[in-house]
């Protein structure tokens, strides 16, 4: 019963976001207010219907209601709950109806928290969210419906691919999606925008937080995907340019950059049209890379099973939504006002040319990952473009968008001084000279030229972004204490630029290291045996059966010594799930702050030997750590009141005086 | 002319539409083989059955020959068998099978059920000649003329429509 | 009963497919020579799988081309000689890196077109003329607005 609710909820959602696809926007057009509150409306019960299509599938996973067709699919009774639960999102028809939750969710955000948003730009914003739902419910309810029911009832499900039964992977394509769709606000904004013929200051200050929120999710979901590879793959990888993996990554460049050209924007009141395409290329490429996954058109590792109808259907919401907002670019963008100008050696100057490396790369990746298509339909014959491919053409893109972004915040805005940054960036590059050659001389020929450069690139960025904030505190040149009163009084935005910038020089280092200096083992090795890497001594003490609520397993245990003396038991385990069949690896990994150890057992070889495989990661953890530190960064910029909507009322009027006064 | 710039977004979106389109009807899984009129590798495999003697490239030329490889363990085979197996009846072409990876005591045993179609069976145990004619599935089969050039690679089964189509009118035009 | 079950079910866990890539008795007693097959190996595509390198997959094919690139070196073959033996046997799709020909000039040209574009383009924003720039003017009904928070003495 709770299934029909369900689907009955979705068909209303339906018929509501069409509402408010249409409604608002004639508002808008006609300053009606009553018409452009129907938005409001509209939202709040759309989430809710939604909402409750979703909690009606969530039950029928709970329940492991196997009437239903996509549960016996996907589930089994024997999954533990939390994998009952993700496993509703862990298939095509499901990971859609999260999708539309988390559409309607955003929504219903800027209706509830966009109350200083002028009405009629909200009512607009609400009409395109409005439009992209009335798109994807109707794919959901025309061709992947996840309410149809199964008769007769078989007893028990197809169970969930071993693979996805993984903490890191549960939570990996909430994150992601929650990325995906967050960047559908900034789209709506700027469609909003276009349609009004207005960009301005005050839009620009609108869109970040919502950007910035999309933001941070996609980081989150991108990592999380990351480091399940890293540790389920089975061999310390953790990223492979495969299409579905670079379709996550171009929103995330695409998205980097619009948050930087929006600071322009709200600071110069100039480079609108670029940023308004930036908002509009940013959830086009989320857009992309779900027709990517779902259609069959380009081998990856990650695909769902493809259907040509299915395919067909995203591409025409693709290229509805994509081509209708640059259609509408195409005739507004020109209506649009410029402001102010910079030089080119200022911060905004180096703000754009950040923006001009981040779409270079986005255009390579997008090129590099549709190429095989393009070279096929065009019949110049098949061929492969795989990671050496991207890391030829995307580290030259890295190196000297990392260099610019010590520099950059160093320049004062309008008009900088150049020969000032440079002379104020002299520990930062002392520093990334001193570690460049260290690594050289520890390294030895043992190490590639490039790891030095890496290395001493993160040190260089993490310098630099020091030296910004310690110019912001007056350091030196004021006495300690007041540096440190300035220090605690930074506005919080002045903080998520230190800890973004510092948590990507620590993933350099971490990409630098698990690159250019992995130590691996593999041979056969018979109980009693010991095997060493990296001045670790790894002694195999036996492999045992294990058993698990879905799996048998065979696990091993491995002492580990170091210097004669003990360090840790890593037990790795080899899994076969029951349903389906299939072989899984689970390695054992201790984590070290210089690396990980990462012991992995493999099959049985001769009469009493093992597979096994020895690793040592250096600077894995750093990865993971800097992606946490940039996290954590683009969440206190949010937590910045000047940059959300809703200033203090007393401040907002001398403010207001302020800056008519000094006409910025 | 400024305004036109505004219209290039646009441009490469439908550019990129094209293509995908397009995109719908390949399979991006289907390699082409780089050998299509080049002379067959050269390879000697066992016979799989006690008459066959050496199978090799030796025993083309002279007619257009049907090089068919397969394996007991393939599910997709026994889809084109039947076809292979009226081909064999009607003397159309004359069928080469190659034993992909097979034991050789299965694959008899799965002949003896399904029928045999071969002229000559070569037995690959380790896979390796087929690696040399750019196999990585099975089935797969060739069309190799009378010269022993390779001129026609299927990937996957044999179907009516791409034998009626493609492969017979390519034989009947070899074998003038 | 059930510990044979186990057992049983433990040793076709053990003999089931490989953990990971290269195993033991695949690799070459000559370092060097190992280490240039892992490199070969890592640039090219296990043409069975998703995207992934023969060094990185464990499916049976992977394997087979592991072996053939080793049995290429250790007969002498240069680098360049072992991934030509498997390109005329497979094509360009088994290369992961795209061989520069005419088929892929633009593909390997395009990051420095791109970023040349991008290069210009911000230099022709950069320069433009002042005449364009400068603040929207206000509104009237923002200039009488102005006036009044002015006339307020700061107070909104």
């Amino acid at each position: 019963m709770f299934t029909e609710i369900g689907h009955y909820a979705l068909i209303l959602a339906l018929a509501v976001a069409a509402a408010q696809a249409v409604v608002p926007l004639v508002g808008a057009h006609r300053g009606d207010r009553t018409l452009m509150a129907v938005g409001r409306s509209a939202a709040f019960a759309q989430f809710l219907l939604v909402c409750v299509a979703f909690g009606a599938l969530l039950h029928a996973y709970v329940t492991s209601d196997f009437s239903v067709a996509n549960v016996a699919q996907n589930s089994h009774t024997d999954k533990p709950m939390l994998y009952k639960v993700s496993g509703l999102w862990g298939n095509h028809e499901g990971s859609l109806l999260l999708w539309i939750a988390i559409l309607s969710g955003f929504g219903a955000a800027v209706a509830g928290f966009g109350n200083n948003l002028p009405a009629a730009l909200r009512a607009r914003t609400l009409a395109v969210q409005g439009m992209i739902a009335v798109g994807f419910t109707l794919f959901i309810l025309l061709t992947s419906n996840p309410f149809e029911r199964l008769d007769p009832v078989p007893l028990n499900g197809n169970g969930l691919n071993p693979l996805l039964q993984d903490p890191g992977l549960a939570f990996h394509p909430p994150f992601l999606y929650l990325g995906y769709v967050g960047f559908s606000i900034a789209f709506s904004f700027a469609v909003a925008a276009l349609i009004e013929g207005r960009v301005d200051a005050a839009w620009a200050r609108w869109v970040r937080p919502w950007t910035l929120a999309a933001w941070v999710f996609l980081t989150v979901g991108i990592g999380l995907g990351s480091w399940w590879a890293y540790y389920e793959l089975g061999w310390g990888g953790w990223w492979y340019w495969d299409p579905v993996e670079n379709a996550s990554f171009m929103p995330w460049l695409a998205g980097t950059a619009l948050l930087h050209s929006a600071i322009i924007v709200e600071k110069r009141d100039t480079l609108k049209t670029w940023t308004i395409l930036l908002a509009i290329i940013a959830f086009s490429l989320s857009l992309l890379g779900t027709f990517l996954v779902r259609s069959g058109i380009i081998s990856s590792v990650h695909s769902f099973a493809s259907d040509p109808t299915r395919g067909l259907f995203i591409l025409a919401l693709l290229l509805v939504t994509v081509g209708g907002s640059l259609v509408l670019y195409a005739l507004r963008a020109p209506v649009l006002k410029s402001g102010g100008l910079f030089s080119a050696v200022s911060r905004e100057g180096s703000l754009v040319l950040n923006n001009v490396l981040l779409a270079t790369a986005t255009g390579t990746v997008l090129l590099g990952t549709l190429y095989p298509l393009i070279a096929d339909a065009l019949n110049l014959g098949k061929l492969s473009v795989g990671a050496p491919f991207f890391n030829a053409v995307f580290v030259p893109l890295a190196v000297p968008l990392a260099a610019a972004m010590a520099l950059g915040p160093l320049l004062a805005w309008k008009r900088g001084n150049l020969m000032r940054a440079l002379r104020a960036l002299r520990p930062a590059v002392a520093a990334g000279l001193l570690v460049a050659v260290g690594t050289l001389v520890w390294g030895g020929s043992a190490s590639p030229w490039w790891a030095a450069l890496g290395t001493g690139l993160a040190a260089y960025l993490f310098v630099g972004t020091l030296t910004e904030t310690a110019e912001r505190v007056r350091l030196f040149d004021v006495p300690p204490a007041a540096s440190l009163h300035r220090l605690v009084h930074l506005p919080r935005s002045a903080y998520g630029l230190l800890l973004s910038h510092l948590g990507l020089a620590l993933v350099i280092a971490g990409i630098t290291g698990s690159s250019a200096w992995k130590v691996e083992s593999v041979q056969t090795m018979r109980v009693g045996e010991t095997v060493v890497v990296a001045g670790f001594a790894y002694r195999l003490d036996g492999v045992e059966e294990a058993r698990g609520p879905n799996y048998v397993s065979a696990r091993a245990t491995f002492t580990v010594t170091k210097d004669g003396r003990p360090y840790a038991v890593m037990q790795p385990e080899k899994r076969l799930y029951m349903q389906p069949q299939r072989p899984t690896t689970e390695a054992a990994i201790v984590t070290t702050w210089l690396g990980d150890l990462y012991a992995v057992i493999g099959d049985a070889n001769g009469p009493d030997g093992f597979v096994t495989r020895l690793y040592f990661n250096p600077l894995v953890p750093w990865l993971w750590a800097g992606g946490i530190v940039m996290v954590l960064g683009g969440l206190v910029s949010l937590s910045d009141r000047r940059h959300r909507v809703g200033a203090p009322a007393r401040a907002h009027a001398a403010l207001a005086v302020n800056s008519v006064a000094r006409g910025a | 002319m400024r305004r036109l710039v505004y219209a290039l977004p646009l441009l490469v979106l439908a550019v990129v539409g094209v293509f995908f389109f397009v995109g719908f009807d390949r399979d991006p899984k289907l390699i082409p083989s780089p050998m299509i009129d080049k002379p067959s590798p050269a390879f000697a495999v066992p016979g799989l059955r006690g008459g066959d003697g050496t199978v090799g490239n030796a025993r083309f030329g002279g007619t257009v020959t049907l090089v068919n490889f397969f394996a007991s363990w393939c599910v997709p085979c026994r889809i084109e068998h039947p076809l292979l197996m009226e081909l064999a009846r009607a003397g159309t072409v004359r069928i080469v099978g190659i034993d992909y990876k097979d034991k050789p005591e299965d694959a008899l045993g799965w002949l003896r059920q399904l029928g045999d179609p071969y002229t000559v069976i070569g037995a690959d145990r380790d896979g390796r000649a087929a690696i040399d004619w750019g196999v990585y599935g099975v089935p797969e089969s060739y069309l190799v003329d009378r010269q022993g050039r390779i001129r026609f690679k299927q990937v996957g089964p044999i179907t009516e429509d791409v034998w009626r189509t493609t492969m017979l009118p390519m034989i009947k035009e070899l074998s003038q | 009963m059930k510990r044979l079950m186990f057992v049983s079910a433990l040793a076709a866990l053990l003999a089931a497919g490989p953990a990971g890539a290269v195993m033991p008795d695949e690799i070459l007693k000559d370092p060097v020579l190992e280490q240039r097959a892992r490199g070969i190996s890592k640039d090219l595509r296990c043409l069975v799988c998703q995207n992934q390198s023969i060094d990185d997959s464990d499916a049976p094919l992977a394997r087979d081309l592991r072996v053939i690139v080793r049995e290429r070196l250790t007969a002498g073959d240069s680098d360049m000689q072992v991934v030509g033996y498997l390109t005329e046997r497979y094509g360009d799709y088994v290369l992961l890196k795209p061989p520069v020909k005419a088929t892929t000039v633009a593909l390997w040209t395009a990051p420095a077109a791109f970023l040349l574009l991008g290069l210009f383009t911000a230099r022709t924003v950069l320069r433009r003329r002042p005449a364009d720039a400068g603040p929207v003017p206000l509104s009237e009904a923002e200039r009488l607005r102005l006036q009044e928070i002015l006339s307020k003495g700061g107070q909104a």
